[in-house]
């Protein structure tokens, strides 16, 4: 199996996909690029080249630059979703949400439900998020919490080059509106992705380190963060599970609940803001339903209740680090021993 | 021209040669390793931050972009300071929080740089409304890319403007691109029938001619400051450099950025017309050079040696109270 980069397994689901169904299309800011430019076509794929080689392949009536007019195309892309096709739509970084929210939350959303279960919305919106680019609080959130708290929306989370490959295939494939994050800091992280099609079902949690004494919850880029902890652990002799929900909708619950049955501690890596966040979410869903079998307060291990600062002095220290989660566990391990 | 004093000249020509050295700079600055973030320089564009922003007092305010450099230094903000917020240093316009894109200093009327496409215009009726109730007299200004025109927040200002009838003057700086996408492209109908269809005059404007900017916007800002409510002037320009630091500009023609230098740059052409007409001497503007130059160089050797915000910084300023 070939090693591929998070960027390139993005790039070829989408190809992949392309090929293969006829309505598949990807719409969005220069993901060809140089359109009525003098010079080189297919200039840019998008921001940080993820689409480029599509417009070549396919042609600019299935690959579509937009203006900067996120309320109008991504609207676009949830309408033409509504009609017949399965567009996957570029929002360039997610914090440009904030332009076009309505056409994802109460449009896209909520179609299929207020419409009494009559409308298929197949829509992916791929979109950047994360902190660690020096990219300053307005191109550095997550905001995953957000869509998440939205009945409608599925909401993915790739935390590695294999998992953005069969989890966007699924996205293109999912008959629902899908909020697709990609972590800007993994697109050149590399591993073994097969050339062939696969889907990674959502809902599944993902065991990427098996465990007795804690259970860390991570997602994204914290799933990365987490192995690395729970590896430097082993030698210590405390031995972690780590669990990747993948998707925080839908959210795979059992999965959850069932390793905290066993190891009894708790701790959920989350990047997003601290306040509702998928960290609450999850404690929340753990205190309720696991409580007799905890040994230890639940930690949480999240960034401060601030925008995402700009200088890298502050920005290090704002990222949940593996220091700190490493710190978390231990705490947790004070617990119940 | 005939409202410009020597020294407005002399005022006019420091900004713009400040700006063009400070992005010139921070360039090689960039490319050295030495700047955290996402960088977009404004130079080539000088004459239309400064053009407009010489018809501007303190009490009036812009509202910037992601290349906002230009018109902070135009706006008036301080240079050192500006530099620090680029490096991300403590004592940087905004403790080094902001970065480049977003540099703010709301005493001088700088409403800030803007990370989000299209932020501005809104931002810039809210302060124009403010001088209006607040029967200050000042006007607000926003500056906006061609990609930005066509933003739905910037349509909806136009008509918020007209309706509300403020003083407003909304800025369309067109460079010719949106990141790798061509205004050519990416516009439907045009900046002036967009400007009249809202109920608004609109001007072209030759964006390298210091001198027909500021006359356009002395007439729209004069406009706004009677009460007359909101115009709009088409801006076209250039940008020597990418979209942002590191980008190759492969859609550009080859040579597209050189033959601007040669032809049509801004600083080039007030030069010429300034000494030709006899308003200022050539060694003026030399020695303007050089001080200009120094004073980025200190700039720079400040901004280097400045000390980077720690932990409890952090946390500050989310709220004025908790
Ligand atoms: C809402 C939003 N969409 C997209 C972007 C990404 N982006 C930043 S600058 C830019 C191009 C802006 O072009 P233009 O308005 O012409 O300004 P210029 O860069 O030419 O000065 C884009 C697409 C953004 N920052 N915000
Ligand atoms: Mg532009």
């Amino acid at each position: 199996m070939a090693k591929k980069s998070y960027r390139q397994a993005i790039n070829e689901a989408l190809a992949q996909e392309m090929r293969r169904d006829p309505t598949v299309i990807v719409m969005g800011e220069d993901n060809a690029g140089g359109l009525g430019a003098p010079g080189e076509d297919d200039a840019w794929g998008g921001v940080l080249g993820v689409t480029k080689g599509l417009m070549p392949e396919f042609g600019r009536e299935r690959v579509l630059d937009t203006p900067i007019s996120e309320s109008a195309f991504i609207g676009a892309a949830a309408g033409a979703a509504a009609t017949g096709l399965r567009p996957v739509a570029e929002l360039m970084f997610v914090d440009f949400m904030g332009v076009c929210f309505d056409q994802i939350f109460n449009q896209a959303g909520k179609f299929r439900y207020m419409f009494g279960g009559k409308a298929v919305t197949p829509l992916v919106v791929r979109t950047m998020y994360g902190a660690g680019f020096r990219a300053a609080s307005q191109h550095s959130q997550c905001l995953y919490p957000i869509f998440t708290h939205v009945p409608g929306l599925k909401v993915v989370l790739p935390s590695s080059p294999y998992e953005a490959k069969g989890l966007l295939i699924q996205a293109i494939r999912d008959d629902d509106p899908v909020i697709f994050l990609e972590h800007k800091v993994l697109y050149d992280d590399e591993e073994e992705v097969p050339d062939e099609p696969y889907t990674i079902p959502f809902g599944e949690a993902n065991l990427t380190r098996e465990g007795e004494d804690v259970t860390i919850v991570a997602m994204g880029r914290m799933v990365k963060f987490a192995n690395q902890v729970a590896d430097g652990l082993e030698t210590d002799g405390i031995s972690c599970t780590v669990l990747d929900p993948r998707t925080t909708s839908p959210l795979d619950t059992d999965s959850i609940l069932e390793s905290v049955e066993e190891t009894g501690r708790l701790v959920v890596v989350d990047e997003a803001s601290p306040r509702c966040n998928m960290a609450t979410d999850i404690s929340a869903l753990v205190a309720e339903r696991a409580f007799g079998a905890l040994k230890a307060p639940i930690r949480m291990v999240t960034p401060p209740h601030t925008p995402v600062p700009f200088a890298p002095e502050l920005e290090d220290l704002y990222i949940p680090s593996p220091e700190k989660i490493g710190a978390a566990v231990r705490e947790v391990m004070e617990h119940g021993a | 021209m005939l409202q410009l004093s020597r020294d407005d000249l002399v005022q006019a020509y420091i900004r713009m040669r400040t700006i063009r050295e400070f992005e010139e700079r921070v360039h090689t600055e960039f490319a050295g390793g030495a700047i955290p973030g996402f960088v977009h320089l404004y130079a080539g564009e000088e004459a239309s931050a400064v053009g407009v922003c010489m018809n501007l007092e303190d009490k009036d305010y812009i509202a910037s972009t992601h290349r906002g450099h230009g018109h902070c230094i135009a706006k008036g903000c301080d240079v050192e300071a500006m530099m620090k917020e680029i490096y991300g240093r403590r004592d940087g316009s905004c403790g080094g929080k902001g970065g480049s894109m977003h540099i703010a200093d709301l005493s001088k009327g700088m409403m800030g740089a803007n990370g989000i496409v299209g932020g501005g215009p809104p931002l810039v009726c809210g302060a124009a409304l403010s001088a209006k109730t607040l029967k200050t007299g000042g006007v607000a200004v926003a500056f906006v890319g061609d990609g930005g025109s066509n933003q739905g927040t910037t349509l909806e200002s136009y008509n918020l403007a007209n309706v509300w009838n403020l003083p407003v003057v909304f800025v369309v700086e067109d460079n010719g691109y949106a990141e790798s996408t061509a205004s050519a492209w990416s516009v439907g109908g045009s900046q002036l029938k967009r400007a009249e269809a809202f109920g608004m005059p609109g001007r072209e404007v030759d964006g390298h001619d210091f001198f027909a900017v500021y006359e356009a916007a002395k007439e729209a800002i004069d406009r706004a400051r009677a009460g007359d409510g909101p115009s709009l002037l088409h801006v076209k320009l250039n940008r020597y450099y990418g979209h942002f630091e590191g980008d190759a500009m492969t859609y550009r023609a080859d040579g597209e950025v050189e033959a601007l230098r040669e032809t049509v740059d801004s600083l080039a052409a007030f030069r010429t017309r300034v000494t030709e007409t006899g308003l200022l001497e050539g060694r003026q503007l030399d020695d303007i050079d050089r001080e200009v130059a120094a004073s980025i160089g200190q700039a720079v050797t400040a901004a280097m040696s400045a000390k980077a915000p720690s932990e409890e910084d952090l946390l500050t300023d989310v709220y004025v109270s908790y």
